[in-house]
């Protein structure tokens, strides 16, 4: 499996650049400190010499320069390569987080509902409909402010740690019934095999059957969904943000800069801005589908290419 | 396989007398739902998997189960391992009462009924190792022989006749005949008292099935462990069992010693089950003279809705009114050995010499072997 795996040459290159996007997230304050910088400083204050009156840097393509290696921010003049990494930093905790939320959610659901059948499993699949048939989409949006107030009352700030919880739970509770779905019917199938009578007649217990003779062979379209998954948050999380439901300034976000690159004074003079958060999600994005594509594959060759 | 076998000594199981029952088996029946209806789905009818059947297993014995596909045979397996709930009868081992027994209440018995299943390719699980796979059931009882698991591992892999070094492989890596003595090893972990083989042998090409059985039958001679061996056809357990029974549709249809029912069968469906396995004289009686052949016509009623009176009715070339009206009870008919029982108003004799005419109740193969005759 295996070597199948490093036989398949897109998937090790796709594995290779969302590591590099892992370990960029990981060292970001590392990086930045070696930089020199950080993604807070207002360098419209502190070097006004750099921007014109409206706050649009004067160098030529958002201010790339030695010093800023992606340019500056308009309006606040945010250093770019700082605010990116951390950014990506942000969104990656927080689609890890939703990801392990509901891979958690979707074995102990859908396998429960898989092994023990009956009632069990009717009133969890009644639930996955339910929340399968809501407007996903809307609902994110709707449901952010609505989470946020459970714990802020309106008229005071909401602290960042709030949002980025809302965040989690929100995407948490319309994101597991998937995997739950996927994984029910794999126990389904499993239960029907003979090994889990042989366990049974030995005395195992339900609980140890699930651990021992179910789980290991779930793990497979685990790890495919998991790859599948992660990418997919990343980019929910990305759009919240860019309605403003989500992070905002100055906790520096991936999908916030989206959302930044759209004002109307970024858009109108410093289109380059939207260049560095936008490629480097899409890379991500497609790198990290590729991976889920080739590790597919490396667990079930049969599934043609 | 090698000679020099490192086999533990039989236990007392063997000494114990031959004719304490080990597993006693009364009016077992499991009648499955069957839902339908729209829109509310209630429940309709019910499969009747098993029927009321008696059995009696002695310690050490090793007792057949034939009958044809569906016709009840693994449910009856599945219950007496309690692997299902029982709609009617008891089950009682050693004379316990295990019919209705929880889990834990079933611990201390556990580990002494195990079962080796039809399909080894499902019955061992594609993730575990074949130490992981035959240690298991130890460690779920909590078992640690004497020099630990492992050692005992290498030792049952070396009783099935498998190389001890091949602890860590996984499933995959084995042959359909292998992977069956992995199943056999496991099942012998934990020094059963009983086996339930359901079709251990089925899946198998038939030239390992030879192999396999020999092995069940050492292991069953060596280690005085009592089987319940079940089988489609009689061929399989003719060496194996010291007693058979024929099921047909959910009920136990005759059972006897092997002589009596490979000899002296008296019911019409075991001549045409007999009739059926190749090579079967090798009695005296019938040494040069010509076996009978009987050609069963359709299939098997369903089980859903099986036929009033004798469940073999619709099949059966002496079919009177009577056995559409009343079912035969399952009795010792005379002139039959002790323990001999045949639920059949009008039996057959008790011979398999051919008679004048072949019965052949299938008119398309009747007529495929006139043509064949004919060339
Ligand atoms: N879980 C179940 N639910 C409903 N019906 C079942 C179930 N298991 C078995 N049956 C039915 O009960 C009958 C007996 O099945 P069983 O598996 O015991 O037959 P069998 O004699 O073992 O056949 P085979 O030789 O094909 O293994 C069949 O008609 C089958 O369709
Ligand atoms: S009881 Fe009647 S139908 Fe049944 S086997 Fe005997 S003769 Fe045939
Ligand atoms: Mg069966």
């Amino acid at each position: 499996m295996w070597i199948r795996f490093k036989r398949d040459r897109t998937g090790v290159i796709s594995a290779f650049i969302v590591l590099i996007f892992f370990a960029i997230a990981a060292a970001a304050p590392l990086i930045a400190k070696a930089y020199g910088k950080n993604p807070y400083t207002v360098y419209a204050d502190e070097r006004p010499e750099l921007f014109d009156s409206a706050g649009v840097p004067i160098q030529p393509n958002g201010g790339i320069s030695g010093e800023f290696w992606f340019g500056l921010e308009p309006g606040n003049g945010y250093d770019v390569f700082t605010k990116l990494i951390y950014g990506i930093r942000t969104s990656l905790m927080i689609s890890i987080a939703v990801t392990l939320a509901v891979v958690i959610t979707g074995i102990l659901l859908g396998v429960t509902a898989g092994y023990v059948g009956g009632k069990t499993d009717y009133s969890i699949g009644r639930v996955i409909d339910f929340l399968l048939a809501f407007p996903s989409q809307l609902f994110f949006i709707a449901s952010m402010p609505v989470v946020v107030s459970l714990f802020v009352s309106p008229t005071d700030e909401t602290p960042t740690y709030v949002r980025v919880v809302a965040l989690i739970v929100v995407q948490w509770v319309l994101g597991w019934m998937s995997l739950a779905r996927i994984l029910r019917g794999t126990t389904l199938a499993l239960r029907e095999r003979e090994f889990i009578e042989a366990a049974k007649v030995s005395g195992a217990s339900p609980w140890r059957i699930i651990r021992r003779e179910i789980l290991p062979n779930v793990v497979t379209p685990l790890l495919v969904q998991s790859t599948y998954l992660l990418p997919n948050f990343v980019t929910i999380e990305a759009g919240l943000s860019f309605l403003g439901v989500g992070i905002v300034e100055p906790t520096p976000d991936w999908g916030q800069m989206f959302s930044k690159a759209s004002t109307e004074l970024v858009l109108q003079n410093d289109i380059t801005y939207m260049f560095f958060p936008g490629v480097s999600m899409i890379i991500f994005v497609v790198a990290f589908n590729l991976l889920g594509d080739s590790v597919r594959d490396a667990f079930d060759p049969k599934s043609a290419r | 396989m090698k000679e020099d076998l490192v086999l533990p000594a039989p236990r007392e199981a063997a000494a114990d007398s031959a004719g304490e029952p080990l597993l006693q088996v009364a009016g077992l029946t499991k009648h499955f739902p069957v839902k339908g209806g729209f829109p509310i789905r209630r429940t309709v009818g019910a499969v009747q998997a098993v029927d009321g059947i008696d059995l009696t297993v002695h310690v050490g014995e090793s007792f057949g189960l034939v009958g044809e596909s569906g016709c009840g045979k693994s449910t009856t397996g599945r219950l007496i391992t309690r692997l299902m709930e029982p709609t009617a009868g008891t089950i009682s081992y050693r004379g316990k009462d295990i019919t209705h027994a929880s889990r834990k209440q079933l611990a201390p018995i556990r580990s002494e009924i195990q079962m080796i299943f039809q399909d080894p390719y499902s019955s061992l699980n594609p993730r575990q190792t074949v130490g992981k796979i035959i240690s298991g059931p130890m460690e779920i009882n909590d078992i640690v022989p004497e020099g630990g698991r492992e050692k005992r591992v290498r030792e049952l892999l070396e009783i099935v006749g498998l190389n001890p070094e091949h602890y860590n492989r996984f499933p995959h890596e084995f042959s359909g005949g292998q992977r069956q003595r992995i199943g056999v090893a496991r099942a012998l972990a934990l020094e059963p008292k009983l086996i339930v083989a359901d079709e251990p042998v089925s899946a198998l090409d038939v030239s390992i099935q030879a192999q396999v059985v020999n092995l069940l039958q050492k292991v069953q001679a060596e280690l005085g462990i009592a089987f319940l061996f079940i089988a489609h056809d009689l061929a399989v357990v003719r060496h194996f069992s010291q007693r058979v029974a024929v099921m047909y549709l959910g009920k136990i249809i005759e059972v006897g010693d092997r002589e009596s029912i490979y000899t002296r069968p008296r019911h019409p469906y075991t001549h045409a089950l007999l009739s059926a396995v190749p090579e079967v004289n090798l009695s005296d009686e019938t040494d040069g003279g010509r076996r009978e052949r009987i050609r069963l016509a359709g299939d098997v009623p369903s089980p859903i809705s099986p036929p009033s009176g004798c469940r073999f009715r619709t099949r059966c070339w002496k079919a009177q009114d009577k056995c559409a009206a009343e079912e035969p009870p399952l009795i010792q008919i005379s002139g039959n050995h002790e323990g001999h029982l045949t639920a059949c108003h009008f039996p057959e004799e008790p011979t398999i010499e051919g008679r004048d005419e072949d019965i052949v109740l299938d008119p398309a193969l009747a007529a495929l072997e006139e043509g064949i005759e004919g060339q």
